[in-house]
């Protein structure tokens, strides 16, 4: 096992910090009753010793750089290397949050423009940048919802539907937003069942959450009918957009009859996921929202930029200052280096390349909906043979040197694969990944013992993850 | 053996053993299969009362997460602690020390609603 | 697009095998009224050299860094961050991973978070860290939101002394659960009013240092509270010297990891700090990693305790919380790693002792008053005579910033404006100087 803790630890680094300049005076010491007497057991490494582990362990880890990273509406694509240059710029990395708006013109004038172009995307009026990722910005934007029903005095809104293909961040955003959920089932075309949604649609319900495409790679084609529906009810439109991929520069979700819908930055515009953040998750909204949005706002006056606070109807923040503008430099760097030629592109090629991905697989693995699919699909892992399940060919999937998919979601599909390749792929790699899975498919039938002990090449074989789950052990024992 | 024919069943997959009021309850073994490894089961507190449809108790897998609802009205008066230390025994011996709560029912007539082993597995398209 | 690998020749093969004559069939299934209401951004697009320069413009509508001496704080510091944590950061093995739920080849950030939970453990007091949360304000309203799922149909005492912006996430969070918030007020000391403690409540919460820099005392808090829980929210560079709220009955520890290794970043990304006991496991939000054994009896590490979070438990989850900080908790990690616990004790003495030494010349030389009498960290809380904006002004003028006023409710009665002050080991003697001869200046 190799943790920093296995390896030996110093306590006499010199040289680290700069000598105090200033006199240490007795009677400025803490008192007893607050001195730390508890030991403080935290091992230090040489700087030396430390980049080697470090590095170590990078080599254990695989991320987009290294390979195909095809995660159903995780959207790897390659994170530009110039953002990570322009976002770290001292001018803004070395910048406090409370610093007078005289100093902080140029982000402010940033965030204010990646605010209109990302409204612009989206085809509605306002953006809000302070949610930290797609589940923030759903809970900030369900939010708004609970605070719009409130303000028209109509306090029986108290349900959101869903579709049975929802991400599960969603149910458990409108559980947050201090809503119930109820279920709208998928037809077996894959589209959300209109008649069962017209069922569901009464006076106590505030909203619906969609994602556009859904998780199974398919575009509602009924998108305005459902909006329509919801509308007439006297209900609003959540978008969830973790799958913008898809039609970024051709189609928007203001268009589709959303009234708020979020980006995730870290999929869609190419910012770093980090092995699990920091994301950012913007909101935007038709304007009679507005008002609601958090505080601050950053609003504009003749070239001079400003936090706004004056927004008495405001739910209030859900960050502790403006959101992940580090994260948000690296995105307003992407629109500016795609333009709109660049954004046509992306979702041309993202439909392309997951397109011509299932047309080589679909006579491999089962796909239960046929047609023409949008920037990711899904095969089931059903019926391979040798009774191997999906999670064994995901494991498989390591020894041929490439990241699984998502695997059983959606949970409408047993046995989910969800593929999503991005437009960053070439066809060569969307080649050899298609012969591996073929590969796979044909072990399952033939030598199924290989799936089922895989992975064999990684750096580790298979986890168990039962006894993580009965017996965690969930911190090193330092000191004992 | 899978299905023993002494036992009645829901269609959400929970088996009931009858003593008189007091109903003994767990989840089948299709049930069990579906989770995969058990991890935690969360019980009811003693003296909980419990309409039909209820949560009873929550079985967690690494991945899932099974809800046992109450096929009857009544009382918990029982709850299997040594799941606590040992939820495993959910996946090894379902419809013996698997068993996972006691409730005394006040309307036994209900049982009548649930399933024969032959049904269940009729309702499992099994035969 | 240069991102896009695909040439055309590609594109024209890729459409053959799928049966399709151009790109556009792929986008038959958006309605025609739809993709006719499309509006471009009407932007050019650029190549790398324009939009740097593009980028490097608005930079340079900010203050010049080299020219600002920043005194400010509220969570968020101007520490150093030593080069090697940004080095490892940047390493893309751990910068473009996904979050890490095929374990096998994820196992370098899942070593990391388990390196990181470990160290917060610590630092707390605590038995059990997730591995991260969005900030520090949000951390704590969603310990709030545990406490109230832990100890159901209470109040959530919060005292006056908490960051007023942490104050408004989470009076947010808990509008959003219909859970009440009742106010503890201060003390002329400017610590909990311990006195106006009163009745039952899901829980407390106290900040430390608060507000106004001061430390509050938390011994024997969390056992006269029977059972009303203890959430304390602390700086973590604050806990290399005072005695951590876990070894003080604190049941949840909450705080701000920005000052362990990350840039201010004008406030985002940050890093949310949360730990508890391990009973509460069940109830914690967030990702959390544990150790385990491969099928060749390999030690290695994973996701625990899945099943509480949204992609399992859905509306039942502990919490809707997906992406984190992941990156900013790695970055904590080196930093701590670099440090050490001697190294983080020495740390934290400079920034006391540069912070006690600013407040002491203010008082003797500048004829300024300590707003509170308690001790502090390094952040501490003077009392002006007069109008702040002037002063505030007039330093900014001399290249020194300063936070905005405090508005907080405090027992002060006569209502003097009060301006706090945070002072770092990147403050030199030298500069605190100029701080002090220009309040002295000026006022």
């Amino acid at each position: 096992m190799n943790t920093m803790f296995e390896r030996p630890s110093r306590d006499d680094i010199r040289g680290l910090l700069p000598t105090i300049d200033v006199p240490s005076l007795p009677e400025d010491d803490l008192p007893e009753e607050l001195t730390r007497r508890q030991p403080l057991r935290l091992p230090a490494l040489a700087e030396p010793e430390l980049v080697r582990h470090y590095t170590a362990l990078s080599r254990l880890n695989y991320g987009v750089d290294n390979g195909l990273y095809p995660l159903g509406s995780c959207t790897m694509k390659y994170n530009p290397k110039i953002n990570d240059e322009l976002s770290s710029l001292s001018a803004f990395s070395s910048l406090h949050p409370n610093s007078c708006a005289a100093d902080a013109q140029g982000i402010l004038q940033l965030l204010h423009h990646l605010g209109v172009l990302l409204g612009r995307i989206a085809g509605l009026d306002e953006v809000c940048l302070q949610p930290a990722a797609g589940a923030h910005g759903e809970f900030t934007g369900l939010l708004l919802f609970k605070r719009y029903f409130e303000r028209r005095g109509d306090v029986h809104r108290t349900r959101i539907l869903l579709p049975d293909s929802a991400h599960g961040t969603n149910p458990a955003s409108a559980s947050l937003a201090g809503f119930t959920t109820v279920s709208v089932p998928t037809t077996s075309e894959g589209q959300v069942d209109i008649s069962a949604l017209r069922s569901a649609l009464d006076d106590s319900v505030a909203g619906i959450m969609l994602t556009v495409p859904n998780t199974l790679g398919l575009f509602e084609r009924r998108i305005l009918e459902i909006t329509d529906a919801v509308h007439a009810a006297g209900a609003l439109c959540y978008f969830d957009g973790a799958n913008l991929n898809a039609f970024i520069g051709r189609a928007r979700p203001g268009d589709m009859g959303a009234d708020v819908f979020h980006f995730n930055l870290h999929k869609t515009l190419a910012t770093p996921h980090g092995g699990g953040g920091p994301g950012s998750g913007p909101i935007a909204v038709r304007g009679d929202l507005a008002p609601y949005l958090p505080v601050p706002r950053i609003t504009a006056n003749d070239g001079e930029y400003r936090l706004a606070w004056d927004a008495p109807d405001s739910v209030g923040s859900t960050h502790s200052f403006f959101g992940n503008v580090g994260v948000a430099i690296k995105a307003y760097a992407y629109l500016l280096e795609l333009g709109d030629l660049g954004l046509r592109d992306v979702s041309d090629n993202a439909c392309l390349n997951a397109n011509y991905l299932q047309a080589l697989l679909k006579a491999h693995y089962i796909l239960p909906h046929l047609g023409l699919c949008k920037h990711e699909f899904v095969l089931s892992g059903r019926d391979l043979g040798g009774d191997v399940s999906t999670l064994d060919v995901a494991k498989r999937l390591m020894d041929y040197g490439f990241h699984p998919p998502t695997v059983y979601f959606p949970l409408i599909v047993p046995e989910a694969l969800m593929i999503e390749p991005t437009e960053t792929e070439s066809r060569d790699t969307l080649d050899r990944f298609a012969r591996a899975m073929i590969a796979i498919a044909r072990e399952a039938r033939e030598e199924p013992e290989r799936l089922r002990d895989a992975p064999t090449t990684a750096p580790v074989r298979r986890l168990d993850q039962t006894r993580a789950a009965r017996d965690p052990i969930l911190r090193h024992p330092l000191g004992e | 053996m899978d299905y023993p024919t002494e036992l009645r069943y829901t269609k959400d997959h929970e088996w009931l053993r009858t003593d008189g009021e007091r109903i003994t309850i767990g989840i089948t073994t299709h049930a069990q299969k579906e989770l995969g490894d058990i991890v935690f089961v969360e019980l009811p507190s003693i003296g909980a009362v419990v309409a039909a449809g209820d949560n009873l108790a929550t079985v967690e897998s690494v991945k899932a997460v099974g809800d046992v609802l109450a096929p009857l009205p009544g009382t918990v008066v029982e709850t299997n602690v040594e799941l606590e230390s040992s939820p495993q025994m959910i996946n090894e011996d379902p419809y013996g020390k698997g068993w996972i709560v006691v409730i005394e029912t006040s309307a036994p007539a209900s049982l009548e609603d649930t399933l024969s082993a032959a049904a269940y597995r009729e309702l499992l398209g099994e035969s | 697009m240069r991102f896009v690998v695909n040439t055309q020749a590609d594109q024209r093969r890729m459409l053959e095998a799928i049966g399709c004559s151009s790109i556009d069939d792929l986008f038959a299934d958006i309605p025609e009224e739809i993709l006719g209401r499309f509006r471009p951004l009407g932007l050019p697009g650029a190549s790398e050299l324009e939009v740097q320069r593009a980028i490097r413009a608005l930079a340079a509508r900010n203050a010049e860094p080299e020219s600002i001496v920043s005194f400010q704080g509220g969570g968020v510091y101007d520490h150093h961050v030593p080069s090697v944590v940004r080095s490892v950061t940047s390493r893309s093995e751990f910068a473009t991973a996904y979050t890490p739920y095929q374990p096998e080849i994820s196992q370098g950030t899942l070593t990391a978070m388990f390196e990181f939970q470990s160290m917060i453990c610590e630092l707390a007091g605590m038995e059990i860290a997730n591995a991260s949360m969005y900030d520090g304000a949000t951390s704590l309203a969603e310990a709030a939101l545990m406490a109230a799922r832990v100890r159901p149909g209470g109040r959530i005492l919060v005292s006056e002394a908490l960051f007023p912006h942490w104050r408004r996430v989470l009076e947010t969070y808990c509008w959003a659960a219909d859970i009440d918030i009742v106010d503890v007020p201060i003390s002329t000391d400017g610590g909990l009013d311990r006195s106006a403690l009163d009745g039952e409540a899901s829980a407390l919460i106290v900040q430390t240092p608060n507000a106004f820099g001061v430390l509050e005392s938390l011994a024997e808090l969390g056992s006269s509270l029977g059972d009303t829980l203890l959430i304390v929210a602390c700086n973590p560079l604050a806990l290399a010297l005072v005695e951590p709220p876990g070894a003080l009955g604190a049941d949840i520890v909450v705080g701000e990891g920005q000052p362990l290794g990350l840039p201010m970043s004008f406030g985002g990304p940050l890093l949310g700090l949360f730990a508890t006991r391990r009973e509460l496991l069940r109830q914690i939000p967030g990702r959390i990693v544990s150790r385990t054994l491969d099928t060749a009896g390999n030690a290695g590490f994973t996701l625990a305790a899945q099943t509480r979070e949204q992609h399992i438990r859905r509306e039942r989850a502990t919490s809707n919380i997906c992406t984190n900080a992941a990156l900013c908790a790695l970055a904590a990690t080196v930093f701590l790693a670099l440090h050490g616990a001697r190294g983080l004790k020495e740390l934290s003495e400079l920034n006391f002792r540069k912070a006690h030494y600013a407040a002491r010349r203010l008082v003797e030389d500048a004829d300024v008053e300590l707003a509170f009498s308690r001790p502090f960290f390094n952040e501490f809380t003077i009392r002006i005579p007069e109008a702040p904006e002037r002063l505030l002004e007039g330093l900014r003028a001399r290249g020194l910033a300063l936070d905005p006023p405090l508005a907080i409710p405090h027992p002060q009665a006569n209502a003097d404006p009060l301006l706090r002050i945070a002072v770092t080991e990147r403050r030199t003697k030298a500069e605190i100087d100029h701080l002090v001869d220009s309040v002295k200046e000026l006022l």
